[in-house]
């Protein structure tokens, strides 16, 4: 309701013709409509600021009642009247104060009964006449009763919703399904992390906090952050509990369930009962001795049949002999070249070391020992005859010069290629040599007392990487990267073919028996083969951590050792039976170390004593141990 | 099988993992659910189906049930009464069969109403409005209700634990331990990521399950089903009790909740119920066995009737239900103020009550003989099967920790030091005393070993300068003396026990490098997962250790100040 004229100040002629339009539409413009006269109404000075605004209502005591007309953009004082009625209708009442909305009601009609109608209109005919139309349809329901289409109402089902339902348990109703049926797991129960006032070890610090947050929701062992209130009133409603239970849900319909064996073993049982190391000995122990001397890397060792002496080659291009009780170096042989393998002549009468140097082979005559015997060697070498018609040969055979004699090289012998090893037949007359080489050169056989070599192979069947002679036997064991080939050489044929399932064979040694083999391998397996067995290895042994470089039997004590770049040497007991049903039993006795692994390199060579449980062993650091 | 995923639901079919299950899905390794051929046949013979099928499509959404159809033209030509006629005949369906056929046996029911219970507490907080429908919420009240009634009847309660994330409670039902979460009672902040239909169908199933349960439940212990508070007629002559709290129809359920009134039985209890049990010795069992179980009867006995005699009153600021239900469980009478709930049975002004349960800093005006206590030490009494001293649970009082019942500790795994306390409470030692005892002493020590400490710098100054005077007396000495001297040798001494020790570890290393691949991994996996279950365990007690000296420096640090 509009204030009436009469109440409102006598400046009332300020009326605004603009309508009812949005009055920011004249924000910017100095007028703020037009009168009726169509003059513009200009918009009241207001320069007052925000403390202007503040001291106004602080003093003006009409301040609550002044309210600003948006058409005039004037001030307007408010009167008592109006006052009153903004006030009724905020309460929610009539504007007028004497209107009276519960004014008593009064009927139209009475509601007594009256003698006569309201209307006196005579009844239709159609009111004592059954209709038509209801009997149609009640002839249709009569029909459709009748035909069955429409049904009585069902009566209620009046059975409790609840009764005894396992009243009579009947053990037939367990069907096949119930024996199959996997029951799912119980939901976990809460630990003391849980708690709303946990033991203040299981709050996460700052960091775990950290890490907890950063891992992935499924990966968490907690799925909620431990938290400590101080009294119960001060516990939260924990926000995700209608996700556990959704979760719950999920799991219980949607999650395969398969029952799960857990292996419930004692871990000590797991662990083979094998025979006391100590009711298995000897075998070396401790480090007894170390060889120094040697700069470089000691790559080959090498150790006389008597046992007395020593000989290595290194990086640094020497041989030397030491004395083995007493770790000296007896000699030194400078050759000119980068020393790949010795090999001592196993033949106790004679006196002659092979050393692998770069492309040639250098038989050796050390002088040490019994003057005799070294003598008698030299002897022996000088009473070759030339044979009268030359025979075409893969090498040269050359005598040394004098001064070579005289530092104790005897014979060299050239080849073509740089050589990878060099073994001794067990008689000591014969020895192979290994070229490093792709072609059916790489293997070749030399006899010493004849000056004569040949080539015992027509095809190369990969790289050779050793060879061995059968202690025995005429067998003739050649290592190729996959594969331990043994030929026969009197028939000169393949006898057998050993799979090895290494990736890389590095080194082979055979049992003084000659029935059983072992290979290292570069992925730092070991295989023991029984040839009488199969020719797959008998057992695999993954004793190394890293690549083995050297495997060594040892002459009569069951034992074998292995080196590998983790610069330890393994010493295994290795019993071979007589009695072919049982089979070998092979057992570690002991792990020795001593020697320091430098550039990636640790252990070189192993070498067992003759006669002694005694092992050698050569180093990337440059020094020879032996371990007693 | 989406489309059947009410189905599985109900029937309890879930999928299965195949042995081979590449060559099962065809050479993909996508990942996938497969179900057994057997159970999706089994499903197709539910008579249930039909009833789906009457009322909408289950097996082909496309096209809908007859129920639907019809219902849909009658609205579309508004044709109420047909709408009415309808919406009566309504199909409907019933899960007994299902529930019957799920656990052939009612141990069986048991064992599986873990999720049943928790679902039904769940939904029996949901608001009246939305998310699901109001009957369903209501069903899931009462008989929430019905159960709890039913442990306070049967005394059942085994273990309760506070949690961050609700109240757990174990109860063992004939035997079977079942155990249930609660959410707080708060408003729950609804989830928009959660698919309360699936919620709703496992609900449907649990509310079927928990009443054929419940009622055989009351059945067992000769109550009356559905419940009906003792002494009803006492409370029907004074119904003006109840009538400013709640309507006529909602206060049967409202006095039920509030779990202060005990239940009607169908035959009046008489003492000559509690005959004693024959003993019969089972077979194998010697002497020493029958005597452990005699005594844990006995202890479970005493453990009932823990609260028996004690009158609790709580304040309005305490957890009503979770306590109240506690404390009934275990023999004690539990009332509240008047204004809080129905079904008070006596005022605070009660000069009988002995416990009066408050969570606020401070009490104004304290009753003589009473003990104020924190909600707090109900639980932790029920937990460890004896009224705990008081003093550690007044208001206003630090808190021992709440620690879990649910935790038993093998052997080598950590075991929080209040936990040793509480054992050794159980043993029936007192361990408080000592500990503070030694407390005592340790400080009275650590004063002593200050000065000590003080007096020992003096005298290491003094040592110095006397080896300083030594070392100088040497020098000219020696100067005299020739340089060589012979130190004497010393005897080494060969520990035989280290060596045999050595020796046997190397034994058992050398073993290990000659087991099989398949053992070592194994015994690796064995290993490392004890080796990982100590070092938590090490980090636990290192932790808690920090902590505690943390505490005491904290401690004498206030001392000192106090002093100064």
């Amino acid at each position: 309701p509009l204030p009436s004229p009469h109440t409102s100040a006598p400046r009332q002629d300020i009326r605004n013709t603009v309508g009812n339009i949005p009055m920011e539409w004249y924000q910017d413009f100095p007028h703020i409509g037009y009168n009726l006269e169509g003059k513009r109404i200009y918009k009241p000075i207001r320069n007052k600021d925000e403390l202007d605004m503040f001291l106004e209502k602080m003093e003006n005591p009409d301040y609550w009642r002044t309210v600003q007309d948006k058409m005039t953009g004037a001030d307007i004082k408010l009167t008592d009247e109006q006052v009153e009625l903004v006030h009724r209708l905020q309460k929610g009442q009539f504007g007028d104060v004497h209107f009276n909305p519960y004014e008593p009601s009064v009927d139209f009609f009475t509601h007594e009964v009256m003698i006569h109608p309201v209307t006196n209109r005579p009844a239709d005919k159609r009111s004592f006449i059954p209709s038509l139309i209801e009997k149609e349809k009640v002839s249709k329901l009569v029909h459709a009763i009748k035909m069955g289409w429409i049904k009585p109402r069902k009566p209620k089902d009046d059975t409790p919703t609840y009764y005894d339902l396992w009243a009579h348990e009947d053990p037939n109703s367990i069907l096949g399904r119930h024996k199959m049926h996997v029951p799912a797991p119980k939901m976990k129960l809460p630990g003391h992390e849980e708690s709303y006032n946990p033991p203040p070890e299981y709050l996460l610090s700052e960091e775990e906090k950290l890490a907890w947050e950063q891992q992935e929701p499924a990966e968490r062992k907690l799925n909620f952050v431990p938290q400590q209130y101080q009294c119960l009133r001060a516990v939260p409603a924990y926000s995700r509990f209608i996700h556990e239970r959704f979760e719950r849900c999920l799991d219980l319909y949607l999650c395969p369930r398969q029952r799960k064996m857990r292996v419930n073993v004692d871990p000590e049982d797991l662990i083979p009962k094998l025979p006391k190391p100590r009711d298995l000995q000897p075998f070396p122990t401790t480090q007894a001795l170390v060889y120094r001397g040697h700069t470089s890397l000691v790559r080959c060792l090498s150790i006389s049949p008597s046992g007395q002496w020593l000989v290595s080659g290194s990086d640094d291009c020497t041989v030397r002999f030491w004395e083995v009780s007493t770790a000296r170096c007896m000699k030194t042989l400078p050759v000119g070249g980068v020393v790949k393998s010795v090999a001592w002549n196993p033949n106790p009468t004679i006196c002659l070391v092979a050393i692998c140097v770069e492309q040639s082979v250098l038989l050796v005559n050390p002088c040490l020992g019994d003057k005799l015997l070294y003598g008698a060697t030299d002897q022996l070498l000088e009473s070759y005859v030339a044979p009268e018609e030359e025979r075409v040969q893969p090498v040269q055979w050359v005598a040394a010069t004098m001064e070579e004699h005289s530092k104790g090289v005897r014979l060299v012998v050239q080849h073509s290629k740089a050589l990878k090893q060099v073994t001794w037949h067990g008689k000591g007359d014969y020895f192979a040599s290994v070229v490093s080489d792709n072609s059916n050169m790489q293997v070749l056989i030399h006899q010493t007392s004849k000056r004569w070599s040949q080539n015992p192979f027509r095809k190369s069947k990969g790289l050779v990487q050793c060879v061995l002679f059968h202690p025995i036997r005429p067998y003739f064991f050649v290592a190729t990267q996959r594969y331990v080939r043994v030929y026969n050489l009197l028939k000169q044929e393949l006898t057998k073919k050993l799979m090895t399932n290494c990736k890389w064979v590095s080194s082979m040694a055979i049992h003084p028996g000659g029935d059983n083999v072992i290979c290292g391998s570069y992925d730092s397996k070991l295989a023991w083969f029984d040839l009488d067995l199969s020719t797959r290895p008998y057992q695999l042994l993954r004793h190394h951590k890293k690549a083995l470089r050297s495997v060594a039997f040892h002459k009569h004590y069951p034992l074998f050792a292995s080196g590998s770049d983790d610069g330890t040497v393994i010493v295994c007991h290795g019993m071979v039976y007589n009695d072919l049903l049982q089979n070998p039993l092979l057992v570690p006795v002991k792990v020795l170390k001593g020697h320091v692994p430098t550039l990636d390199l640790g252990v070189l060579d192993v070498l067992f004593h003759p006669t002694q449980p005694w092992v050698f062993s050569s180093g990337a650091d440059g020094t020879v141990r032996l371990y007693t | 099988c989406l489309r059947s995923r009410r189905l599985c639901i109900l029937k309890g079919i879930y999928p299965h993992e195949p042995k081979h299950k590449k060559k099962v899905n065809k050479g993909s390794t996508t990942a996938r659910t497969f179900y057994l051929l057997k159970d999706i046949k089994f499903l197709l013979h539910e008579p249930i189906v039909n009833k789906f099928r009457e009322y909408k499509a289950i097996i082909l959404p496309e096209t809908p049930g007859v129920f639907v159809r019809k219902l849909r033209k009658a609205y579309g030509k508004s044709e109420w009464s047909t709408v009415d006629r309808l919406k009566d005949n309504k199909p409907t369906y019933k899960l007994d069969h299902i529930v019957k056929e799920r656990y052939p046996t009612f141990i069986d029911a048991l064992r599986d109403l873990d999720d049943a219970l928790s679902m039904c507490f769940l939904f029996s907080t949901f608001p009246r409005t939305g998310k699901c429908h109001v009957q369903t919420i209501q069903l899931c009240r009462r008989l929430a209700v019905e159960f709890l009634n039913y442990v306070i009847a049967s005394r059942s309660l085994r273990k309760v634990f506070l949690s961050i994330k609700g109240i757990y409670y174990q109860a063992e039902v004939l035997g079977q331990p079942v155990t249930w979460i609660t959410p707080y009672a708060f408003a729950h902040d609804h989830p928009t990521d959660v698919d309360y239909r699936v919620m709703a169908t496992f609900t449907e199933f649990y509310t079927t399950l928990l009443g054929f349960v419940n009622f055989r439940l009351y059945h067992s212990l000769n109550l009356l089903y559905p419940p009906k508070i003792d002494g009803q007629a006492d409370v029907e002559l004074k119904p003006a009790e109840g009538k400013e709290y709640a309507m006529d129809s909602e206060s049967y359920l409202e006095k039920l909740s509030a779990l202060s009134a005990s239940l009607a039985r169908v035959v009046a209890p008489t003492h000559e119920d509690e005959v004693e049990m024959d003993e019969f010795p089972v077979e194998g069992e010697t002497a020493e066995q029958m005597d452990t179980r005699k005594k844990e009867q006995e202890a479970l006995e005493k453990h009932k009737k823990l609260f028996e005699g004690l009158r609790f009153f709580l304040n309005r600021e305490v957890p009503r239900e979770p306590l109240a239900f506690v404390i009934r469980c275990f023999g004690g009478q539990v009332s509240w103020d008047k204004s809080l709930c129905i079904g008070a049975t006596y005022d605070v002004s009660d000069p009988s009550i002995t416990h009066q349960i408050v969570d606020r800093p401070r009490v104004e005006k304290q009753v003589v003989g009473r003990y104020y206590l924190q909600p707090q030490w109900v639980f932790d009494s029920v937990n460890a099967k004896l009224c705990l001293p008081v003093a550690d649970y007044f208001p206003g009082v630090l808190l021992p920790p709440h620690l879990s019942p649910f935790v038993t500790e093998q052997e080598g795994d950590y075991v929080p030091p209040e936990k040793l306390k509480l054992l050794a409470l159980q043993r029936g030692e007192n361990p408080d005393e000592e500990s503070e005892e030694e407390d005592e002493e340790e400080e009275e020590e650590e004063d002593d070993n200050d000065k000590e400490e003080e007096e020992e710098e003096e005298e290491s100054e003094k040592e110095e300068e006397m080896k300083l005077k030594k070392m100088e007396e040497q020098k000219t000495q020696s100067n005299k003396a020739l340089p060589v001297k012979v130190t004497a040798g010393k005897l080494r001494l060969e520990d035989k026990q280290r060596l045999e020790q050595e020796q046997q570890s190397e034994e058992k290393r050398l073993a290990i490098m000659m087991m099989k691949k398949r053992e070592k991994y194994l015994y690796k996996k064995i290993m490392f997962g004890k080796k990982r279950k100590v070092r938590e365990a090490n980090k636990l007690a290192a932790k808690r250790k920090a902590h505690d000296t943390a505490v005491k420096e904290e401690k004498k640090k206030s001392k000192k100040a106090r002093r100064a």
